[in-house]
């Protein structure tokens, strides 16, 4: 039992109430963001504790409702959060009913899906709020029955005196609970006490989805609701010259079209305020067919939008950041990039003397490795309901930081926050793209100019052309041998439009005494964000098939060299600020090594690769065994050994994983977003492959490793390092090393990497 | 006005008779379980039974389901109880679960014409389903295991 020291320290607070009707509502608010707050000048503690939506519900007829604070896209949040409060509480976990919360950062805490970041960030506030419930719920048991407090148990939801032979349900005590003070140094269980958390748990919404109910932003329905679409402009720096509606204000069920400035001049956007364009052409009518019929009718003229200044506010300071007008292609980018890299470019970290390990070296090997932009395409496409009033707005959709898009829509609204309600809906995906909150504010917008309720829908070819990509990257890496072939110097330069990849104090940082790491980018109007594991997906790919190769090499077996690697950077590491840490790297290594019978005769049949990588703060291996069907690479099957610390759901964590592998291998083998004058050449799935059911492993087997460490997350580690696995496999299956994403499209696949000029 | 018999009800529409399906359902009749995901037939994720088989809704015309019986998810058991949807239960097969329903109702013609459904056999039948969440092989194993209840239940 540890006595928890985490809530003043993180300037949060329990808060208990009575609930309406009887009972007990445990809040717990984290405010690791009060500046928000503070800012909108809203925040009134005081008096909004009677009104607080808590975590914890239980009502006197011992009915225990947990609310999930984060949004759902996926992750099985709803069912792990609450899985973390009634383990702490002591609850029949059948017997718990299970809500999705409002948004509201101040009463549930950050509510931010990204970042492999929900578990890892509520695992603490959760088992407290969970811990201090049961606490005053045995308080309230004690002072009933004249008993010391001490001499209670709980079991399941009910509370036993066990001298005395009396028990009763929380529902009882709960009305009572809810005047005793929140006690102070909460005992936290022991971890190897936990009979909730780490037992697998069903998705506490699988019925729904199974039935069809309405879940998702498209499902979400509101009296006098419209659809409205954006006509937006066919490629990346163009704008919106003239247009004539006339013929689609005759179609049906038409009620009007407008264009709409998203943002106004000098408007200061935050870092999640990415927007592709800023003129925007609407068509509002009753359905979504006559809209999407509607838009068809409309007569529009583009122009190049020439060179936009954009203000960037957030962490670093108020920027004023350049937007090339450019009409871009991917053929004129891959070139851009050649000439890039090299050129001079920033230095992200050295160690020891580089230069002259490479001057002096017997052999230097140098590879360069090439990605595309990648679109989300979430399979629900980007969508927000919104009814704005001049008093107030309601909105509700799928997104992934309401705290993050709050301030900006109630400085767009003129709206004091508390004037802003958003609901969140479950997701139909995520993978980064929700992040970006342009949609939601989009959708506010023509609500109030339309003066209407409405839900803002982006088509799929919208939403595949209209998106917030994956960059493109490239990176070159070398290394030096000396005679002995022993690895003296190991270097790194990545660039990419409009951003690079480069981390550069992750491994092999730390294990090569001679380092370097450079980075370089080229601006670009095509809009970029997070992706799934962002710039970790690209690396754990270059990076992780050049050390395939250096391993080859330098005739070493690739689990091996990279066990050596890291004992050097557990010995005696290099540099400072590495990121890692070597053994847990090492741990899945080791485990993906023996669970998949690395070196075994029997699995002579496999083409095998390996991987691994850490990112956000987890670690991964894995071993892809690929074989050639019908003359195409195929994987048929895949070993994961993932260190996410401690696993809250086991058999959801196991899904997850089984589908990051499944969208690596998708994604390696055929992810592609290529322009041309600015307009993206894939549109809907008819032209943007995705893997299929046919494509996916016969066999996914994920082990994790055992230990009590904190969560650390789960969503994005596991991808990255499937592009250097299957990577590697190509390379058995076909006796060619591919550098270039997507590794099945014959476009890409020149050989660059090797025939390469030296750019250094 | 067009009629049209949905999930065993029937419905008199205001609709022109070459809206999709799809959106009949989901616009007009708020029965949104079948789902919108490419409008092209390129995706699955809107598929619905029309007389008992597989049709893409987003791009079957009202019209050409009149006098027919379309059948969505919401009609597809009266209880959640189909072979597959307990087989998708107990598998805990959903990430985000956007693409399920039109994954179950593909795999539900394939469990009706084939008992005992190969590798191969379910390839054919669900390839036109996406799932960006990558459930693909627990819906694979679900729909085996579908096959196998539905086998011990008729034993």
């Amino acid at each position: 039992m540890e006595p928890s020291k985490s809530i003043q320290n993180r300037r949060s607070f329990l808060k208990s109430s009575f609930l309406a009707g009887g009972g007990l509502m445990i809040s717990f608010s984290v405010l690791p963001e009060l500046g928000i707050a503070e800012k909108t000048g809203t925040l009134n503690l005081a008096g909004e504790w009677n009104e607080i939506t808590g975590y914890i519900k239980i009502t006197s007829d011992n009915i225990i409702k947990i609310i999930n604070p984060n949004p759902e896209f996926g992750q099985n949040v709803m069912t792990s959060l609450p899985m973390i409060i009634a383990e702490e509480l002591d609850v029949d976990w059948q017997k718990v009913v299970v809500e999705m919360g409002p948004h509201d950062s101040i009463k549930l805490g950050p509510q931010f899906s990204g970042g492999s970041s929900s578990v890892r960030m509520y695992w603490k506030p959760l088992r407290e709020a969970g811990a201090a419930a049961r606490q005053m719920l045995m308080q309230a048991a004690a002072e009933t029955w004249m008993v010391p407090v001490e001499e209670l148990t709980t079991k399941a939801g009910m509370i036993i005196h066990t001298k005395s032979m009396k028990s009763g349900t929380y529902g009882e005590f709960a009305s009572k609970a809810a005047t005793i003070p929140i006690p102070k140094g909460i005992k936290l269980k022991d971890v190897k006490a936990f009979n909730i958390v780490g037992k697998s748990k069903k998705n506490v919404e699988v019925e729904k989805i199974l039935t069809g109910k309405p879940l998702f932003g498209m499902d979400y329905a509101h009296e006098g609701m419209m659809i409205a679409m954006i006509e937006h402009p066919p490629g990346f720096g163009m704008k919106l010259k003239s247009f004539d509606a006339s013929q689609a204000l005759k179609m049906p069920g038409i009620k009007e079209v407008f264009t709409l400035k998203l943002y106004e001049d000098g408007f200061e956007q935050s870092g999640f305020d990415t927007r592709s364009f800023n003129d925007l052409l609407v068509v509002v009518g009753k359905t979504t067919w006559e809209v999407m019929n509607a838009r068809k009718k409309l007569v529009t003229e583009w122009e190049p939008a020439g060179d936009i200044k954009d203000i960037i506010g957030g962490r670093g300071g108020k920027k004023e950041v350049v937007v090339p007008g450019e009409l871009e292609s991917t053929t004129k980018q891959l070139e851009k990039l050649q000439a890039y890299a090299s050129k001079p470019a920033e230095l992200l970290r050295k160690d020891g003397d580089p230069e002259t390990a490479f001057k002096n070296a017997a052999q230097i090997i140098e590879r360069t490795y090439n990605a595309p932009f990648l679109a989300h395409n979430c399979m629900e496409p980007i969508n927000f309901f919104a009814h704005v009033t001049d008093e107030k707005a309601l909105l509700a959709g799928p997104l992934q930081g309401p705290g993050w898009s709050e301030p900006t829509l109630a400085k767009l609204l003129k709206l004091p926050a508390d004037k802003i309600e958003i609901q969140m809906t479950r997701m139909g995906g995520g993978f980064g793209r929700r992040a970006y909150g342009h949609y939601l504010y989009e959708a506010a917008l023509i609500s109030k100019k339309a003066k209407a309720p409405i839900k803002l829908i982006y088509t799929r070819e919208d939403d595949m052309t209209y998106g917030i990509y994956r960059p493109m990257y490239t990176a070159t890496y070398r290394a030096a041998l000396d005679a002995n072939k022993n690895l003296i110097a190991f270097a790194v330069k990545g660039g990419g439009i409009p951003e690079h990849a480069i981390h550069a104090n992750r491994f092999p940082a730390g294990a090569i005494d001679n380092y370097l790491a450079e980075g370089w980018q080229i601006p670009s109007n095509i809009t970029i964000g997070a992706f799934r594991a962002p710039r970790s997906n690209f690396n754990a790919a270059a990076e992780q098939s050049f050390l395939d190769e250096l391993a080859e090499v330098m005739g070493k077996d690739p689990i091996d060299f990279r066990l050596e690697l890291l004992k050097r950077a557990k010995e005696n590491p290099v540099g400072k600020n590495n990121e890692y840490d070597a053994d847990r790297y090492a741990g899945v290594l080791k485990l993906v090594k023996e669970k998949s019978g690395w070196g075994k005769a029997d699995n002579k049949k496999y083409h095998r690769g390996v991987a691994a990588y850490f990112c956000h703060a987890s670690y991964a291996a894995h071993v892809v065994d690929m074989v050639l069907r019908n003359g195409k690479p195929y994987v048929e099957r895949v070993f994961s050994a993932m260190d996410c610390g401690i696993v809250v759901n086991p058999d959801a964590a196991t899904n997850m994983v089984e589908g990051a592998v499944i969208d690596g291998i998708g994604n390696s083998f055929y992810g592609k977003l290529s322009h041309k004058d600015g307009k993206a050449e894939q549109t809907n799935f008819h032209s943007y492959r995705i893997i299929r059911h046919s494509e996916v492993p016969k066999k996914i087997e994920v082990h994790f490793v055992k230990n009590e460490i904190d969560p650390t997350g789960l969503g994005e580690p596991p991808f990255p390092p499937v592009f250097g696995a299957v990577a590697n496999a190509l390379y058995k299956t076909t006796n060619k090393r591919h550098y270039n994403q997507p590794f099945l499209d014959p476009s890409t696949q020149q050989n660059t990497g090797e025939n390469r000029k030296k750019t250094f | 006005m067009i009629n049209l018999n949905i999930n065993n009800k029937n419905y008199e529409l205001e609709v022109d008779p070459d809206t999709p399906l799809l959106w009949v359902l989901r616009d007009t009749i708020q029965l949104v379980g079948t789902k919108y995901g490419c409008g092209v037939a390129q995706c699955g994720a809107c598929v619905v039974h029309l007389n008992g088989e597989a049709v893409r809704s987003c791009v079957t015309k009202a019209s050409r389901a009149v006098g027919q019986k379309v059948v969505t998810i919401e009609g597809l058991s009266e209880n959640n109880d189909h072979p597959l949807q307990k087989a998708w239960t107990e598998l805990d097969v959903p990430q985000c679960g956007y693409c399920q329903s039109g994954q179950i109702m593909s795999a539900a013609v394939l469990l009706r014409e084939n008992k005992n459904p190969t590798d191969q056999d379910i390839y054919n039948a669900m390839e036109g389903n996406i799932c960006r969440c990558g459930t693909y092989l627990r819906i694979q194993n679900a729909i085996k295991l579908a096959a196998e209840m539905q086998r011990n239940e008729s034993k």
